[in-house]
This record gives C-alpha cells, structure tokens and sequence, in this order.
C-alpha cells in the first residue's frame, strides 16, 4: 500500500460570547478585584454564581460579595502544565471554597510542590496585573495563612459593565485522509483523476472515500477517469470570496469525468460564464504545483447528448 | 412502567482498537464492523429500520464529520437516521424510543471515535463551561485527577486500591482479542497526582455497532436475546464545584429508574475510564463482590471516545447472548468526572 498522507491541521476559533447579568456582574467583579455570588432561595452561596439553581432550576440572580481567600476542597499535582493553562510551572488544579460562599471554584495553586499542597489549606486570590472581565483575571491562587480578608462592602452594581468574552480555542491535529483519499490525492499529484469502482452496484465514485454509500460496502478497485468530462449542471457565482483571486462572474459546475458515476465539482474557464451549459464538453487545467485542477475548460468536442449523463444530474 | 415493546440487542460487533488507525479513515474503519454486525443477524443494511450513531466533530477536527461515515451504512435511498454527537449509548437510547414507538422493528447503532489525530486530553476540555472553566484548560485527566484526591481524603479508596482496579481490569483483558492494552503492566509515573499512567485509560481509534430488535423479530435473529429491561439517563449540575464527586446521585437514579435494583445483577460493564470513577460507580450502583465487573477489561483497556459506552452494552449483551450472564447492567457515561450517565438493564430467557 502506498504511504498514507498525513498534514497538520489546526482549528482556531476566537468564540465571542455574550454574558447575561449574573455572570456579567460576575466577570466584571472580577476585573474590579471583587469575588460575587449568587444567593439562592433557601440561603446557599453559589461561586461562581449561575443564572439558575442547579437544584431547583429557579432563576436566580440576587449577588453577594465572597471574600478573596478560601479552602481548598480537592486538589490534583499537575506537574507538567499543558498549553493555555494558567500557570507555565508546575502547579495544583485546586477546587476552592471561598469564605461565604457554599460551593467551589476551579482554578490553579500556585505551590512550590505536591508536598505544600493539601485538602483543607487555606488559599488567596492572586490578580492578574491586566484584568479585563474574565475568569482568568484571576492569576491563580497562592499559599495564605493569614485572617479573612475584609470585603469590599461591593454591592454588586458596576459602571461600564462587561457584557462578553472573546473564548479562543486552539486545537492541533495532524489530519490523515485515510486509504482512499491518499489514493485519490497521490494520483493527483500525477495529474491523473482516479476513483474507486464499487464491487456491488459497479458504480465508480470520484473523489473516492472508501465506501459505496449505496451500497454500504468498501470499495478497493481503483478506475482511472477522465481527464474529459461533460458538464452536467452549473450556477453563475457573482458574489467575490475573500481571499479568492477570480473575477466575477463566473461559473462553477458539476463535471461527469469520463468514466465515473458520480459528478465532482470545479470552476469553467476559457468560455464566457453566459455560454456554458449542460453537456459542454471540458478538460482541466493544471497549473504549476497545484495539486489539483486549476479550472476546466472547453475541449471543442459537439456537446454531450442528455441521454449519456441524465442520470448524474 | 414496564417498557410498551419487549426490545432486545441481538448482535455486537466492535474493532479491535488500537493507538493509531491514521492509514484509515472513519469510514474505513467503521465499515467491517458494520459488516460484521449485520452478518450476525443476516440482515442486510436496507432490513434495517432505523439507524443511530454516536461520534464527535471534535475528534476529527471537522464538521458534520458523521455524514462521511454515514456512506458505511448504504445511506441512499433514503434511510430513517439520526445522530448524537455523544457517546453510542446515547444513540442506542434514542434508537430503543423509536422502537418503542413502534416506527421501526430493527435499529442499527453505531459509534466510532479517532483520537490519535488530536490531543484527546484537550479536545476533550472544549466540551466544558466556556465562561468560567474552558479558559483555564483544564484537561480530562486533571479533572478525573481531582475526584480521584477527593476519593482518597473522603476515606473511599487510596493509591493502591486504585492500582488494583487497574491490574484487575487489565487482566480480565488479556482475554479480549479487541482490548487495546491487556495484561500486567505498570502503574507508572503520575500524569496528574494522583493518577498515574495506569489509572488512566490507553488512547485509541475505534468502532462499535449493536442491532436492536423489538418483541419476535428478536428472537428470529438472536439465540438468546439480550432484552432491555430498563434504560434510563440523568445528568449531574454542570459545574463541578457544586457537586460532590466522591459520588454519583445520576448513576444510581438511573439505575433506580432502570430497575437495576429490583435484583441482583451477575455482571456490570462500567464505563469507568480512570480507576477512581470504578470506585464512584461502584458505590453508587451498590455493586458487591459478587458480581462480575468489567469482564472484558472495561473502558482502562480500551477507550475508543464516543463508542466505549456503547462497547459496554455490546459487552454486556454479549454475555447474555453467549450464556455467561443472566441479568448483567451496563453503564456509560460523558462529560468530566461522570457529569452524565446511562444505565440499561439486560436479561436473557431465563433456562
């Protein structure tokens, strides 16, 4: 078997989310260097504060002040901290209850080692230097033996309140097409189209994925089509993508490759995008180091009979 | 309330996992073991009724990932299928409701996950509170890492009690052909403390299909079927520090809810991927030592994600069908630290 292709593929997603007002109160609190809750009905404390108690689903909105210093409830020795994460050295992922509130608050420990990390230590905030309304406006916590701090006497109601975040998500993978598809793309790469023959329905499927899904049986044989083809159906795109060099109007269509059974898709060029139409016969065009079909143009054959590609309409 | 249609899983069929599969794709891999399933039962993918499955985007990096694997099921014609982009046996929840409404005689479920193109400790952290926790990235083991502390200061286990659920499971595996890890091994160093290697589950790539059938047409494709008694699903509060994680008021209303206490089981499949979670479910479902516990190897021997709950109800209902088990209950679950779980009850005739 030919070696299987594989790329580094990278999803990045700057999400935008919008807060409503507990956790609005909640985030900006945290920018002005004060902790809130949320109350709920029968008297608990809730940090950090949700919009409905998890009990009851009441809706639930009255905000307290907690103070900056807490207990730790569980902790975890994270001795190699992996991308993103708070703290570049080795640290403690902590649940901490903070003083007057009721429940915990994931975040990290500052601590020199497992040894001066244990269940029921008594912890404090330490602030980012730059806050901006989110949760990692709190560095982490460290180490505190000394009394409650005071509260602020906070009642919750800020000016220029923070009404979003902007989350960013980083994933890496390295994207492998798998069998079919590396087969497909290493044709390619010969500027040869290939695609896979179904063993059952007989059907040649292009690009090719592996399957029938007719059938729902694996294909194997590989089928040399092409390189000419027929257009079976087109739209005119007048609207110009970012970052794509191609003026508009033109055409883009589902092209039957001679010997397939399935109809791929590719830009028409050479021919003016209001004289192409169903049956024009095509060829692509390769460009240097494409990879892939640059567009397909006219080859002057008489266009196509209905009857040769009605089915892969 | 009894279920309205006796339903039953009368056919399993899983990959044999593994760390890498990168020289298939998700179809590719799917395809034999929707093969192998469907010959199970002699039935052909346009008997089936209705078609579920379980699998995430992000694993693959990709979305509507499910639509490619949807070609391994003969998709055209049209065919009666839905998606979860959760675990199989969330699939299989929804698959046995349509066959209970009476729509479909047959469902095929199928669940796969590929974790070897990503870093599944961090995909796995996109799926938490995004204002408060998914900033700070914790990863899947750190959270498991923190029940498993809690475990220990509660008295509920320590370090070499966990190591025993990892060389018991790991042993029980090394008569599973599909396990990814099987046999003696070691606990290794701490990934997060204190969890070590061994208390952690192998990465991997696999695949997972069961058939359910409803009432006599159960019994034309299975010997002995593995009829559903109950199956129930519940949720814990999503923020994990308003939750007690020494236990799992979800897994036992479930299986309240499934019947799973109205007699003793001989055999439980639990979807614990960290051995801390095995002692959680443990007590939760009241399980003593008398009864079988992940005889396969469970989900420390092999987790493909997104099909390793459903792995447990085919193994289950595996036992059932091979006549090693009576009643046995299987469990799956999702999200950090057991946030959510699923329990089915399965008998077979009785003897």
């Amino acid at each position: 078997m030919p070696e299987v292709l594989k790329a580094p593929l990278v999803v990045e997603f700057p999400f935008t989310r919008s807060l409503g007002p507990v956790q609005s109160a909640f985030l900006t609190g945290l920018r002005e260097r004060v902790v809130l809750g949320v109350r709920t009905s029968d008297g608990r404390t809730l940090v950090p504060p949700v919009e409905y108690d998890p009990v009851t689903a009441e809706e639930i909105h009255d905000l307290v002040e907690v103070a900056p210093t807490g207990t730790v409830t569980t902790w975890a020795w994270n001795h190699e901290p992996r991308r993103g994460q708070p703290l570049g050295t080795p640290f403690a992922w902590v649940l901490v209850r903070l003083d007057g509130a009721d429940t915990a608050l994931l975040h990290a420990l500052d601590a020199p080692g497992p040894d001066a990390v244990r269940t029921g230590m008594r912890v404090r905030i330490r602030w980012a230097k730059e806050r901006s309304g989110g949760i990692t406006d709190i560095a982490c916590f460290e180490p505190y033996e000394g009394t409650a701090e005071q509260l602020t006497g906070h009642d919750g109601r800020f000016e220029d309140m923070v009404t979003g975040i902007v989350a960013p998500a980083r994933l890496d993978y390295v994207y492998s097409p798998g069998r079919a598809q590396s087969g497909y793309i290493n044709a390619l790469s010969g500027r040869r189209n290939v695609g896979e023959r179904c063993p059952s329905c007989r059907k040649v499927y292009v690009p090719p994925r592996g399957a029938c899904p007719t059938c729902g049986v694996a294909t194997a044989e590989q089928v040399e089509v092409g390189p000419r083809g027929t257009v079976t159906t087109y739209c005119i795109v007048n609207i110009k993508a970012r970052n794509l060099d191609i003026e508009v109007p033109y055409v883009y269509a589902h092209i039957a490759l001679d010997g397939a059974d399935l109809a791929l898709h590719g830009r028409i060029g050479g021919i003016p995008y209001d004289e192409v139409r169903m049956g024009l016969r095509v060829e692509p065009v390769w460009t240097d180091g494409g990879g892939y079909p640059d567009h397909y143009r006219p080859t002057g054959e008489p266009d196509a009979d209905y009857e040769t590609y009605k089915e892969l309409v | 309330m009894p279920p309205i249609r006796d339903i039953a899983v009368v056919a399993f069929a899983q990959t044999d996992h593994r760390r890498t599969s990168d020289e298939l794709s998700e179809v590719e891999m799917l395809i034999p073991v929707l093969h192998d399933v469907l010959d199970r039962t002699g039935l052909k993918t346009s008997d089936i009724g209705f078609t579920c499955s379980g699998s995430t985007d992000y694993l693959a990096g990709r979305a509507f990932s499910f639509t490619m694997a949807l070609d391994g099921v003969g998709a055209w014609p049209p065919i009666s299928e839905s998606h979860v982009e959760m675990d199989g046996a969330w699939a299989l929840y929804e698959a046995w409701t349509k066959l209970l409404t009476g729509d479909a005689d047959t469902a095929l479920v199928y669940a796969y996950g590929k974790s070897s193109p990503g870093s599944v400790r961090d995909v796995l952290s996109r799926q938490l509170d995004p204002y408060y926790v998914a900033p700070l990235w914790p990863d899947s083991v750190a959270l498991a890492a923190l029940q498993a502390q809690a475990l220990i200061d509660a008295g509920d286990t320590d370090e070499p009690a966990l190591a025993g659920v990892a060389a018991r499971s790991r042993s029980s595996a090394a008569t599973n052909s599909h396990a990814q890890v099987r046999g003696s091994r070691a606990q290794g160093e701490y990934l997060v403390r204190p969890l070590r290697t061994g208390d952690c589950p192998p990465i991997g790539d696999g695949a997972a299909a069961v058939i359910l059938a409803a009432g006599e047409r159960a019994r034309e494709l299975c010997e002995r079927p593995a009829w559903i008694r109950g199956i129930d699903h519940r949720i814990e509060a999503h923020s994990l520090g308003v939750r007690d994680l020494t236990d799992s008021p979800s897994t036992r209303l479930a299986a309240e809810r499934a019947g799973a206490f109205e007699r003793p089981v001989d055999t439980a499949e639990l979807h614990a991927p960290f051995t801390s979670q095995e002692v959680v479910l443990r007590k939760a479902l009241r399980l003593d030592d008398g009864v079988d516990v992940n005889p396969s190897g469970g989900a420390l021997a092999a987790n493909p994600v997104m099909a390793a709950g459903l792995i447990r109800i085919g193994e289950a209902a595996a036992r059932i069908h091979r006549g090693e088990s009576d009643r046995a209950l299987a469990h799956a679950t999702s999200g950090p630290c057991l946030q959510q779980n699923l329990v089915a009850v399965l008998e077979g005739d009785a003897r």
